[in-house]
C-alpha cells in the first residue's frame, strides 16, 4: 500500500471539524514544533525532506524559505497560493473542502519557520464555498488556541486570514497574486526582486501552494528522513495527481513519486483504463501548460525506458520527447479526440487569461487562437501551421511571467507530435472528427 | 441595501462585515480589501457593479474611484453590466470540452432561447461561458453563484432549470454568508 500523507484520512466523516481532526492526531506537529523545535530547525527539516513546490514549478520549498532574511525588521508573510486554475488541475479544492485543518496546521508551521505573524490564504473567487469551510475551520483553530496570541504558551502569535480572488488565472503566478492581494489588477511584477526580498507590502514573503503546505505537518511529525525515503531520485514524497478526461475513474489520487505512468493509467487503483475500452491517444501530464505527449511517449521514454510519475522521468528527453510533472493535472485523451480542437480550447483559455501587460503574450495568444479557429473550421493553410510554430517560438521566453511559455508549449508540442492531424484539417478543409 | 438619491449604502450588518474584512490587513493597507468588498458590493447590487456602487466602494476604502474601476474591469467574476437573477456559467475549457461541454451549452441555449453573454427577456437567466473552474474530474461543470453543479447531463440541466424557475433563483447572494 502506497504511503498517504495528504489523503490518508480524507474519507473520515466530519474531518473538516476541529475535534475530528484533532482526535486523528491533528495539530500534533504544531505542538512538536512550537515546544521542541526552533524556526530554523523546522526550515532545516523541510529542506532535508526534499519537498518541492507542488503548484507546478517544483522549486525546493526549504530553499525558497531560506531566502527570507530573518534579521529584517520588516514583517514577514506566508501566503498560500490557493488560486488553483490550471486546466486539468483540481487537487487543492479537495484539501480545503475536506481537510481544511491540515492546511491550517501547515500554515502555522510554515509561518513559525519564517517568523511570520500574519499569513493569508489567497483562494480563487469561484471557490467561495471552500473559503467558507476554511474560514469556519480557522475560527475553530482560534477558539482552541492554535491561532491568535501566544499559541500554546510558546510566545509565538499568528493571525491567519482567507482572501478571495475574483476570476483571473494569472493570479496563480506568485507576484500577480501579491498584487491582487494588495487590491490591484493581477499584473505580474518584474523579477528580481523576488518575493522573498520584496513581497507583500514590500516585505519578505513566501508564496507556497496548498499541497506543499498541507505536507508540512507530516514532515514535522515523521521527520525529513521518513519523507525523503518515499519517492525516487530527487522526486521525494507523495504527489496529488488530478486525473480527468477519457478515463474510467477520474479523480484525485495520491501517489508515491516514481509510480509507472502505465500503472497509473491502467490500474484499477488509479484511472482504471480508458473509457469504453478505447485506445489511448495522448496525455497532458501536468496541467494544460505542459507539452502534450502521444501514447507511446507518455508510456515509455524515447529510449524505451518505462516512463515514471516523477519530475525527472516525465521531463526525460526534454521537450522533444518529454514533458513535465507540473501541477499534476493529468488530462487523458482517447482516439476519438481531435487534438486541434482540444488545443483550441487551451489557446482560447490563455488568450482569455493573458493580463495584457507584455505585447508578445497579449497579441500572440490572440493570434494563436485565431489561427487555430481557422484550421479547426477548415479554413486553414499549410502555412498557418508553420505560422503557429513561429508565433509560439516568439512568445516563449519573451514575457515578464511564465504565462507566455504556458501558452506556447501546448501549441508547439501539439504540432511537434501531431502535425499530420493539423495537415489533415487543411487538406480536408474540415475537422476529420 | 438602501439608496438615497441613487447613492448606494450598505446596511449595518454588511458594513460590519466590510469593517471586519478591512481589519485583516495592516493599517493603511485597506485597499487590500477591495476584491472581497467588491464581491459583497456586487451581491448587494443585483449581481453587477454600477459606477455608483464602485464609487461607494472607493469611499468605503478611502481610495480613488479609478482604483476600483481598473480592478473591477480586470477580474472576470465582476459584471460591469446588469445580469439576470440567475447567472449560469458553463465551463468550456479542455477537460470539460472533452466531456461534452458543447452539448451542455447548446442545451442551455435551446432551453433559454439565448446565446452565451445574453439574458432572457424576463430577466430571469443569464448564460455565460467561463474558463476552467478547477473541477475537471467531474466534467462537465457549471457554476451558479457559489454553487458548483458537476457531472452535468442534459437531464440534470433540465431538472436544475425547472428548480430555479420555480424558486425564482437568485445567484448573486452574499458569498460570505
Amino acid at each position: 500500500m502506497a504511503t498517504k500523507i495528504l489523503l490518508n484520512n480524507i474519507e473520515v466523516p466530519g474531518l473538516a471539524e476541529f475535534q475530528v481532526y484533532r482526535k486523528l492526531g491533528g495539530y500534533a506537529a504544531v505542538e512538536k514544533a512550537l515546544k521542541t523545535l526552533t524556526p530554523d530547525e523546522v526550515t532545516e527539516e523541510v529542506k532535508k525532506s526534499g519537498l518541492k513546490g507542488r503548484g507546478g514549478a517544483g522549486f525546493p520549498t526549504g530553499m525558497k524559505w531560506s531566502f527570507i532574511d530573518k534579521k529584517s525588521e520588516k514583517a514577514k508573510y506566508l501566503v498560500c497560493n490557493y488560486d488553483e486554475s490550471e486546466p486539468g488541475t483540481f487537487k487543492d479544492r479537495h484539501i480545503g473542502q475536506l481537510n481544511p485543518h491540515q492546511l491550517i496546521e501547515g500554515m502555522i508551521l510554515g509561518s513559525y519557520a519564517l517568523g511570520a505573524s500574519t499569513a493569508y490564504i489567497y483562494i480563487r473567487g469561484e471557490l467561495f464555498y471552500v473559503l467558507r469551510i476554511i474560514e469556519k475551520a480557522i475560527a475553530e483553530a482560534y477558539k482552541n488556541g492554535f491561532l491568535g496570541e501566544n499559541i500554546l504558551g510558546s510566545g509565538y502569535s499568528l493571525n491567519l486570514y482567507c482572501h478571495p480572488g475574483a476570476g483571473a488565472y494569472i493570479c496563480g503566478e506568485e507576484t500577480a497574486l501579491l498584487e491582487s492581494l494588495e487590491g490591484k489588477r493581477g499584473n505580474p511584477r518584474i523579477k528580481p526582486p523576488f518575493p522573498a526580498i520584496v513581497g507583500l507590502y514590500g516585505c519578505p514573503t513566501v508564496v507556497n501552494n496548498v499541497e506543499t503546505i498541507a505536507a508540512l505537518p507530516w514532515i514535522v511529525n515523521n521527520g525529513s528522513v521518513a519523507y525523503a525515503a518515499i519517492g525516487v531520485g530527487s522526486s521525494k514524497g507523495t504527489k496529488l495527481i488530478s486525473a480527468c478526461g477519457h478515463i474510467n475513474k477520474p479523480g484525485i489520487y495520491e501517489i508515491e513519486l516514481g509510480l509507472p505512468v502505465e500503472e497509473f493509467i491502467y490500474s484499477d487503483e488509479y484511472c482504471g483504463g480508458i473509457r469504453n475500452g478505447n485506445k489511448l491517444k495522448a496525455v497532458v501530464a501536468g496541467g494544460s501548460s505542459v507539452p502534450i505527449l502521444p501514447a507511446n511517449l507518455i508510456l515509455k521514454t524515447a529510449t524505451g525506458e518505462p516512463r515514471l510519475m516523477s519530475y525527472e522521468s516525465l521531463s526525460e528527453g526534454g521537450f522533444q520527447t518529454g514533458t513535465m510533472l507540473g501541477s499534476g493535472g493529468f488530462i487523458v485523451m482517447d482516439h476519438t479526440t481531435c487534438i486541434v480542437k482540444n488545443l483550441l480550447t487551451f489557446a482560447r483559455f490563455y488568450r482569455h487569461e493573458s493580463c495584457g501587460q507584455c505585447s508578445p503574450c497579449r497579441e500572440g495568444t490572440s493570434w494563436m487562437e485565431k489561427i487555430l479557429m481557422r484550421i479547426e473550421s477548415g479554413q486553414g493553410t499549410m502555412k498557418d501551421i508553420d505560422l503557429l510554430v513561429d508565433i509560439a517560438k516568439h512568445v516563449e521566453g519573451n514575457t515578464i511571467c511564465p504565462l507566455g511559455d504556458a501558452a506556447s508549449w501546448p501549441v508547439a508540442s501539439a504540432i511537434r507530435h501531431f502535425r499530420e492531424e493539423f495537415e489533415e484539417h487543411v487538406i480536408l478543409q474540415k475537422c476529420p472528427f | 441595501m438602501q439608496e438615497k438619491n441613487n447613492i448606494p449604502e450598505f446596511n449595518r450588518e454588511t458594513l460590519e462585515l466590510v469593517n471586519q474584512i478591512i481589519k485583516r490587513y495592516p493599517v493603511g493597507r485597506q485597499k487590500s480589501a477591495l476584491l472581497p468588498v467588491l464581491h459583497i458590493a456586487q451581491s448587494e447590487n443585483s449581481g453587477w457593479l454600477s459606477p455608483e456602487m464602485m464609487d461607494y466602494v472607493a469611499s468605503l476604502l478611502d481610495i480613488q474611484s479609478i482604483e476600483v474601476y481598473e480592478v473591477a474591469s480586470f477580474y472576470s467574476m465582476f459584471n460591469l453590466k446588469p445580469v439576470g437573477n440567475c447567472v449560469i456559467e458553463v465551463c468550456h475549457t479542455g477537460p470539460c470540452w472533452l466531456n461534452g461541454a458543447e452539448k451542455i451549452i447548446a442545451h442551455f441555449e435551446e432551453r433559454l432561447g439565448i446565446k452565451p453573454g445574453e439574458t432572457t427577456a424576463d430577466g430571469k437567466f443569464t448564460l455565460k461561458t467561463v474558463e476552467c473552474l478547477a473541477a475537471c474530474g467531474n466534467a462537465p461543470v457549471i457554476q451558479v453563484g457559489t454553487e458548483y453543479h458537476e457531472n452535468l447531463t442534459t437531464e440534470k440541466a433540465d431538472n436544475l432549470l425547472e428548480k430555479w424557475r420555480s424558486e425564482n433563483k437568485i445567484s448573486h447572494t452574499n458569498p460570505y454568508l
